[in-house]
Order: structure tokens, then sequence, then C-alpha cells
């Protein structure tokens, strides 16, 4: 909402001082400031001219050729690129040596061999508004006799502080000059009052020409209507334009702008229907009908309405504007119109939000419907004040006003306690001062023994309860004036086991010389079929483009994206790890939790490791660490061929005997389908399952004084025996006093035979209190052999 | 055999000291101390003569054996530590390095940008003591909106500019559009007193440029407890903007406003220059909401508060363009 000085001292004629002091008042008020500018400063050397001819450039096809007077009598040729303007049009004219509020200055030069002696000039690049849709048309705003005149003192424009405010949804009271008035003259502790609008009316009575029936009163809470005469549609008055502009509204006619005007001053929003295209001026207010219907509105757009919708229908039932939303085509006003019928109505918020929402047509009346606009007196006030702006132009506004009412808020006194108050904000207020603040917006209060009976003012929609009022009275005290407290019953903080282990498995990570990356979780249709995985992934509604519009249901393709984008930018060899959920689509079959949770999709939290570089050696020497380091209990490869691996080079991981995830290499297949050259040593697992599951119990083993003795044992295994098979019998048969087995060599070749490899491992047998003897040593070794040949027919080497 | 006499015994000692200057390798050292010193050496020799002589005499040369030894070890000792750092010195240049020539073979990660500000803003509240929370990113309409008293026909909802799901009925299944539906699972999780901010992703609708992604993070914090004021809203603000960005920095509250604080506020800090930076929103839960999770607000109240995460990283470094936070290019993740 902008507003300008000068308007809302019409309502606060005090208001004054250094406009940074009390652009930061409206913001401490709540209305924050996002821009002020000074306007109407005029810029020299921009003068009123007046277009004299116009014709094509004979070398160019986006620029004309315009000459324009520019207070001389003479044609000055001027090369422009807007096409808007005709001949005898007064415009704003840049003459050469005119340094535009950009910084750019006039100089004359040819374009395109033609010469150019100044600029024409948009409303923007005066700084008058922000229309740069073509040249700022003054005709019948600016004084011919005043060609060659600054522009601003050819406008009647003087300098004047424009505030951009950002009002908030509890706020329709703000969406007006009148009502940012009231809030910053409370503020400033300055007075505040409407310059009451007066009307003179002709004898003729309004109800013979009209007629209103609300139907539907939970739509519409009130509605007014007034008949005008005489009316004549033309350009509005210079004062007028020129707010409407700094408001960023552009003058359209006179009837629109009166329309325009009332609502930014008032905050009243209106519509004006031909009257004679409204068979008896009846009106009748309703829900669209529940089987449908449609109507064109002001756009020339058919609509189609369902039976939440608001309509305005004439006396033969057909909708003729959907309420609070849009006027129809069917009773524009036109060059031909005479009598107009005026409409001002209070609409019920929920029910304009959702038509709006649902036919995606917002617009400046909407807005403010939808915050709930002042259904009390100030409609009345905006009525007369309609029919004293146009009475200006010679119309007739004809006798009465019809007000018919539907459902409007409760205003049934609000009890407010001031402890409540007092507990809620921090402060310690009296009610007297807790009354002061309050009725220093026009909230009404009386004493009802300790408390206070708040009435809410018909412009304040929003604001219902009690914790409503409370914060109006810490608005107007101040937050900045709440003393600054810290809560008194904190306890110790602390990171649940979970967080501090997921810290560690990045540390561990990191340790080890992984890139941690954070990809967006969006993957294009195709990337889950391209990984090797199943393509079923929770799709978007609404995805701002094609390529993210499906959620990953593993890490596997962003990293492979993330790979192959530094694979082309030459960064060598990469490590990466990634924390971050993934989404799987339900089993349709699953139990469904409770209530509409059951529609989630089963959301996990995985970790995944990619080393571009290495091979799925490297990934299991990365599991390796992560299990020691966070001591995993009982982590097994078991052969598989897992979707999007290697099927000879990959294995599902079991941790403590549930499937935790996968590990080994990307199937070289999958790896070129990305993009990506070389092997990827492949992690992924469910990081929420592994660290929700047993781990991190470490058995402290006491350091032995005593020497160990270390051994060598190869035995020539079968190829399909798993290495890690074997280092599982060798400790289980070898006992307590084992306390280091490794595998330190692999050897195939014609001496073992093409089916079987020479696996060599190194044990450290250790006691804690004694040095082992020769034969205890010799019978353990003799227990290691025999258990291994015998269970994984295995021969001593 | 050489008489035992002062004389010899002199130049003993002169033979034996020149030899030992001119040996020039430990190894040659010892050879020379052997031959005087040693068990079958010139010295040992004489020293068997000085049985046959008188008492007195045997006394006098005992003497002078005796130091004529003690000059030749004390000679001897002083070349050993001669030869000794010589023989450093020779095998120090021969280990000579030219350390700039080394190539850097110890390579750690980095953590990503957004976590390491995720960590840090954790740590300072954890030390407020605050727990953390968290929950998924895919929500129901109920936790984003409903619950936090926004229902479907709320202006405020369309500001969220939500990215919907296809799951259940249209705009009934979404990417959360910020984290505050963790305060909402929370309090129906657990009873009050609650101290908790709750980090993660959030989701917007926005296309991704130089200061917009559609996947950002953000934290939130809820504090539910038995008379907590706006007061302590501020309060708790200032302290965590001191500890985080140093306490210098000033802060302020602007009424604002949310579906889910009554009152609500926008929080600023100070920069530098003395004028504000909006850093986040907050307000004192309203009593709906807390209704909503069955939380009686005439017997607790409380605060709650939320800013961007990604933000922070970008303020810290300066970063000019956001989308380096989910680019992943290791030349950007490696600076860090």
């Amino acid at each position: 909402m902008k507003v300008l000085l000068s308007w809302l001292r019409e309502f606060a004629p005090d208001i004054d001082g250094d406009p940074v002091e009390l652009g930061e008042k409206l913001s401490a008020l709540g209305l924050a400031v996002e821009e002020m500018s000074v306007t109407g400063k005029g810029v020299d050397g921009v003068v009123l001219a007046k277009v004299l001819d116009l014709r094509p450039h004979p070398d160019a096809d986006k620029i004309q050729l315009v000459d324009v007077d520019a207070g001389d009598g003479e044609a000055l040729q001027v090369a422009c690129g807007a096409f808007n303007m005709s001949v005898g049009d007064l415009i704003p004219f840049a003459t050469i040596g005119t340094v535009m509020p950009n910084g750019m200055e006039i100089a004359q030069r040819k374009m395109r061999g033609e010469m150019s002696n100044g600029m024409c000039c948009s409303a923007a690049e005066l700084g008058f508004g922000d229309d740069h849709d073509g040249i700022y048309l003054l005709t019948g705003s600016a004084d011919e006799s005043k060609l060659g005149s600054p522009i601003n003192e050819a406008l009647g424009i003087s300098e004047d502080i424009m505030w951009d405010l950002e009002v908030n949804a509890n706020r329709p009271d703000a969406m007006s000059v009148a009502g940012v008035a009231r809030d910053l003259a409370a503020g400033l502790g300055i007075p505040f009052s409407f310059p009451e609008p007066s009307i003179e009316e002709v004898a003729e009575q309004v109800t013979d020409l009209a007629k209103v029936e609300i139907l539907d009163p939970s739509l519409c809470g009130r509605f007014l209507a007034r008949v005008i005469r005489n009316v004549t549609v033309g350009d509005s008055p210079q004062w007028m334009a020129n707010r409407l502009t700094a408001l960023g509204m552009r003058p359209i006619n006179s009837v629109v702008d009166i329309s325009n005007y009332v609502m930014l001053e008032l905050g009243q929003p209106n519509h004006t229907y031909d009257l004679n295209l409204v068979p008896n001026g009846h009106l009748r207010v309703r829900r669209s009908r529940a089987g449908g219907e449609s109507l064109v509105t002001l756009d020339g757009v058919e609509r189609q309405l369902i039976d939440i919708d608001g309509v305005i229908a004439n006396g033969a039932d057909d909708a003729i504007g959907i309420a609070g939303v849009m006027g129809g085509q069917s009773t524009e006003i036109g060059d031909t119109t005479t009598d107009v019928l005026l409409e001002m109505a209070w609409w019920d918020p929920p029910s304009i939000s959702r038509t709006v929402k649902r036919l995606n047509l917002p617009s400046e009346a909407s807005v403010r419907y939808r915050r709930g606009v002042d259904y009390g007196e100030n409609m009345d006030r905006a009525m007369r004040r309609f029919g004293q702006l146009i009475a200006d132009s010679g119309a007739m506004i004809v006798g009465g006003q019809i007000d018919e009412s539907g459902d409007t808020p409760d205003r049934t006194p609000i009890r407010v306690r001031p402890a409540k108050v007092n507990g809620l904000l921090g402060t310690d207020l009296s009610a007297e001062e807790m009354s002061d603040h309050l009725e220093s917006i026009g909230f009404e209060t009386s004493a009802a023994g300790d408390d206070l009976d708040v009435t809410i003012p018909t412009w304040r929609w929003d604001t219902q309860t009690e914790t409503d009022v409370s914060e109006e009275v810490g608005r107007l005290f101040g937050y900045e004036n709440i003393p600054r407290t810290v809560p008194k019953g904190i306890e110790p903080g602390m990171l649940s086991d979970y967080q501090k282990d997921r810290r560690r498995v990045r540390e561990i990570l990191v340790g080890a010389g992984c890139d941690e990356t954070q990809p967006m979780p969006f993957l294009a249709p195709g990337d889950l079929a391209k990984a090797g995985l199943d393509e079923h992934g929770v799709t978007l509604s609404n995805p701002i483009v094609h390529e993210e519009s499906v959620l990953r249901t593993s890490l596997l393709p962003g990293q492979l994206k993330t790979v192959a984008y530094n694979q082309s930018h030459r960064s060598g060899p990469v490590s990466l790890f990634e924390i971050g959920h993934i989404y799987l689509p339900k089993d349709p079959k699953a139990e469904p939790t409770h209530g509409d949770e059951s529609l989630l999709p089963d959301e996990r939290e995985a970790l995944c490791v990619a080393i571009a570089g290495g091979d799925a050696t490297s990934a299991v020497a990365m599991l390796d660490l992560l299990e020691t380091e966070l001591s995993l209990p009982n982590v097994q490869l078991r052969s598989a061929e897992p979707a999007g691996l290697h099927p000879t080079r990959s294995a599902e991981v079991f941790i403590a005997g549930k499937h935790r995830g996968e590990v080994g290499e990307v199937d070289p297949a999958v790896a070129e389908a990305f993009g990506v050259s070389g092997r990827v040593g492949w992690i992924q697992l469910d990081l929420g399952a592994v660290l929700n599951g047993p781990h991190g119990k470490k058995n402290y083993r006491r350091v032995s004084k005593f020497p160990s003795s270390d051994i060598d044992l190869a035995f020539v295994v079968a190829n399909d025996v798993s290495a890690a098979s074997v280092a599982t019998t060798i400790k289980k048969s070898a006992g307590d006093l084992l306390v280091d087995c490794s595998l330190f060599d692999t050897y195939r070749g014609e001496s073992v035979g093409a089916d079987a490899r020479s696996l060599t491992y190194a044990l450290r047998l250790q006691a804690t209190d004694r040095t082992l003897t020769d034969d205890e040593v010799g019978t353990l070794r003799q227990a290691v052999i025999d258990a291994v040949a015998k269970n994984h027919n295995a021969q001593l080497r | 055999m050489t008489e035992l006499n002062q004389q010899t015994l002199t130049d003993l000692q002169a033979g034996a000291e020149d030899a030992i200057g001119s040996a020039e390798t430990l190894d040659a050292l010892g050879a020379v101390e052997a031959e005087v010193l040693g068990k079958k050496g010139s010295l040992a020799s004489l020293k068997k003569q000085l049985g046959g002589l008188e008492p007195e005499q045997r006394k006098e040369f005992g003497q002078l054996v005796n130091t004529t030894k003690s000059a030749i070890e004390a000679a001897a000792e002083a070349r050993r530590s001669e030869l000794s750092q010589v023989a450093r010195m020779a095998q120090l240049e021969d280990e000579r390095l030219d350390l700039t020539e080394l190539r850097d073979e110890v390579k750690r990660g980095h953590y990503h940008l957004v976590t390491q500000a995720r960590d840090r803003l954790e740590d300072v509240f954890v030390g407020m003591g605050f727990q953390v929370a968290e929950g998924p990113e895919v929500e129901t309409a109920w936790y984003n909106f409903e619950a936090l008293n926004i229902p479907d026909w709320h202006p405020a909802r369309g500001s969220f500019d939500t990215i919907f799901v296809d799951l259940g009925e249209p705009e009934q299944v979404m990417l959360r559009s910020h984290t505050s539906p963790v305060q909402i699972r929370t309090m129906e999780n657990q009873e009050p007193p609650i101290y908790i901010v709750a980090p993660g992703r959030t989701f917007r609708t926005d296309v991704a440029d130089a200061t917009h992604l559609p996947a950002f993070n953000q934290i939130e914090g809820l504090v539910i407890d038995k008379g907590i004021t706006l007061g302590d809203l501020s309060g708790t603000i200032d302290a965590f903007v001191k500890a985080f960005f140093g306490h210098d920095v000033k802060t302020r509250l602007r009424p604002s406003y949310f579906p889910f604080t009554e009152p609500s506020a926008e929080f600023d800090i100070s920069r530098a220059d003395g004028s504000w930076l909006e850093l986040g929103g907050c307000g004192m839960v309203n009593p709906q909401v807390l209704r909503n999770c069955g939380i009686d607000p005439d017997e607790w109240q409380g605060f709650a508060f939320g800013f961007g995460i990604d933000r922070l990283a970008v303020m810290r470094y300066q970063l000019d363009d956001i989308r380096e936070l989910v680019n992943n290019d290791v030349r950007f993740l490696r600076q860090f």
C-alpha cells in the first residue's frame, strides 16, 4: 500500500517531521516501509511539449519520428520507441542536457541517420509512478498554455513523500490512506479525523430506480447502492490523476478514477453499473447456482461459476457480476452511459478468498475484501465521497441510499484481562494505559471491575480475541519498550544421540577425505529408470520445471549428476557423500497410520558415499571405516545384485542381521548413462535405521604387557567362498586369544587352480596375563587350520 | 722395551695426541684409542713396568701414567665430539630436502556450508537450553497449514507458494513450505515445557536464481512453558543474535503478522553501518495453535521464531549466487 504525506495530512494535519523518522514510526507500528521516495520533484530540463507530427523512420521499424513543440513554436524532431502518441497530445519532453533520474544524460544524437533532439518520457522515467508502458500522455491533464514550462509546474504537482508499506493480512484498515493516517496519528499522539464529505441530492429517490435483495446473508454483510444521473465519462482532474499515478494506478477515465480514488483513500472498493443495462435497477445477491452458471467478466473472459462463488444477479436472476471479484461485461460503463448504479458492499472474506483463489483473479478490490473491509459508517462516508467527487463534473446524486444487511461480525464487547495482557507481553501496564492505547485507534473500552470490555471497531474484521487485543496494546506501547528477559525454566539443552551420531558420521567421512554435497531432492522423469532403479517416485503437482518434478527414492541419481558435473569441470577424482531424505512411495497395501498421515510417503534419511576414481574395494574400505568408528555390530556383505549397481562387484549390507543398504560399484552402464566416466565406488545406507539400531558399543580390552605371537596362514579357498566367511571361522576357532586377524594377501594363479585363490591371513595371538607358550600357539594354530579346512573345504598352503 | 721414564711418557702423550688429531673418522679414532689406551696398548705396557720400581718411584710414576692417560682420553673425547659433529653434518646434508617440492598428500574432506551454518546454530541454541527437533519434508495440509491456524481460504496461504505433490486429493500433501510443522508434531508428542529448535529443508515454488532456491533451509524455534512473555521472546532473540553474530550486534522487533503467532513480529539485526537487516519472523504462539495440539492456552504460553539458514551462509561468505549451495561443485565445496 502506497501513501503520500500530503494525503495522510488530510486526515491528520499535524503529521510532521523527518520523513525517515516518520517511516521508522510506521515500521514500528507494523506497517513496514518497503520503499520511500520523494515524488513530484520534476526533473530539471523536462518540459511540457505538444506532438505536432508523427511519421515512420525511413530506416527503422521499432522507432518513429516525432515533431514536438517544446514551447517555442518550432517543430523539433525526436526519434522515439513508443507508439502510443497521437498528433496534438501533450507529453513530458526531456530537452538536450537533461539528466534523467536514472542518471542518463540526454544528448543530441543521430538514430539510424535521423537527428533526435531530446526524449519523450514515460511516467516511470520521470519518477511519477510505475508506468513504463509508453509515453506519459498528459492531454486533458496539463494546461496547454504552459508548453515549455517545467513538467511538474505544468501538471500542478508539488513535492511530496511516498511510502510504500507492507500491509499484513490482519490489517484491513491499513489498506487505505485514511487507515494509515489513523495508525500514524495514534503512534505520534496527534489528532485524527475524517473530513466528512457532503453531497447535495436531487428530489428523485433511489428506491424508485433500484432495488437490492440479499438472498444469502452469509455472503454479504451489507450492501449499499445509490444512483447517479447525468454522468459524463471524461478525463479526471489533474490533481486526482497525479495522486493515482503516485500510488501506482493508471488514470483511465473520470468514473473509474473516482472509484479507485475512493478505494485508496477510504479502503472501500466499489462497483459501477450502467443503470440502463440493469432492468429496473434490480440486484439480487446470492451464491452461484448449484448446477453452475457462467458470465462474461469485464476482461472479456467467460467464467464458469460453482456453488461457493458469490454472484450479483439482475432481476431476471442472470449473473451480472462475481461478488467482490470482478464485474460483468453486460452492465459495463461505456461512452454512452449517463446513469450509474453504484454498489458498495461488505463481503464475507473467506467466500471472496475461495473464489479469487479458484479463479486466480486477484485485484485491488478483492485484496481488500479478503482482509475484511469496514462494514460501519465508513461505507456511508465512501458513498458520499464518491458522490462528492463525481458531482464536481456535473453529475446529479439521486436522493437516498439503499442499505440492505446480511450477517455482519459479532460486535459483542470482548472481556480483556489486563493481567493476561501483561502476562503475554511482559509489561506492567495499567488498565487505563491499555485503554488509552486502544482508544487511540478507535477501539471502545469500558471498565468492568479490574478488566476492560473492548468493542472492536468495524474496520478490524480480523481482530476477534483477547489475544488480538493484546497485540494492539503491544503494538501501540511499542515492542521496543518491552523489557527484555529470558525464560527462567530452561533445562540443559543437548543433541539427541541420533543427531550426535549423524555428526560423527560426517566427521568420519570428512576425515577420510570426502566432500559433503547437498543436491536438491528433485529428479527429472526418467532419472530413476536411467539409474537402473524402480521408475516410480512421488511426483510434484506444480513443479517449477519439468526436470525437477519427481522426488528421489535414492541418492544415486543426484550423486551421479554431481559426479558428472565435477568430471565435466575436470576436477579430478572426487569422493563425495550426502546425508539427505529419500521419499519412497508407500506400498498401497501397507497399514494406514493415523489420519491423513497415511498419505505421506515413507520418508527416510539416507547416507551415500560416491568415490569416483575408486572402485568397489574403496567403497568397502570406507564402509569398514564406518563399521569400526561407529562400532556397527555384525556387518555382513551378502552377495546380491542391487539395482543400479555393478552385478558382480556389489553386495547388500546387513547390520545386526538387518538389511541396511548396499555397497560396491555403480553399474558401468548406469554411470555411462549419466555421463560419468570410470568406476564409481558406492555406499548407500538407511542412516536412520542404522543409527537407531544397535551400534556404538565399545568393549574395553586391556592392553597386554606380554609379547604377542604372530602367525601367517595361507589357505587355498574356492572362489565362491567369501574371504569374510573365512575370517569369521578363524575368529571363532581362535577364540579370545586372537587380538587381530587381517587378510594381507590374495593370490590367484596356476598353482592354486582356476576355481580358487589363496588367501593369506595374519593372526596375532596374545594373552593379557602371560606370555603364550609354543604349545599353546601350536594348538590354536592347528585348531584354526582344522576349522577352516572343515568349514570351507580349504587347504593350508 | 721402552724404559719407563718421564720422557717416554711425554713422547707417548705427544704421539697419541698427534694420532688423535689426525684421525679423520670415528673408526680411525677408535683404532688410535685401542693402540694407546687398550689393554694391550702402549700405555698399558709401560704401566706394567711400575711393578719393578721402588715404592717411591712407583708412586711418582703411577701418578704420571694416570695423568698421561687422562690427558689422552680427554684429547680423544674432544676429537670424538668434533668427528661426530662432522659426521652429523654430512648426514644432514645428505638428507637435504626442498620442502616446497613435496605435493600435498594429506587430504581432508569438507563439510557443506549449510551443514556448517546449521551446526553452529544448533550449538548456540543447545547452549541456550534447546533440544533439536526434526520432521518430515513431505507434509499434510494439517501440519503445514491448518494446525498453524491457516485455513484454506486464508490470504496468507497463497503467500507460501507451496509445492504440492500428487498424493491424496489436490493440495492435501505438499513439500513443507516452512519448518513450522515440526512445532505441531513436537507439541502433539511432547508435554510442555518445550524448548526446541527445528532446522531443516523447506520448499517454495521459487525459480532458482542468484538469490532464490526452490529447496532451502530454515531453522525454527519453539518455547512452551508457564508465564512465557513477548519480553522473553525479545530477550531470547537478542541473546541468540549476540552469541551467533557478536556482542555488538543489536536486535529489534517490529509488529507483523503470521496466522500462527499473536502478537507477531519481524526481527531485525543491526548492520555495521547502523542500518537494519530483516532476519526472520517470530511471535507468541497463537492460543488456537496450542488448542489444536491439545495444550491448554490458559496454562501454557510460548513463543516461536524462524529464519533462513542458507542466507546466513550467503551473508557470511558474501556469496554472489545462492545456487552454489546446490551445485556441489568441488571447487566451491573445498573452499570452506
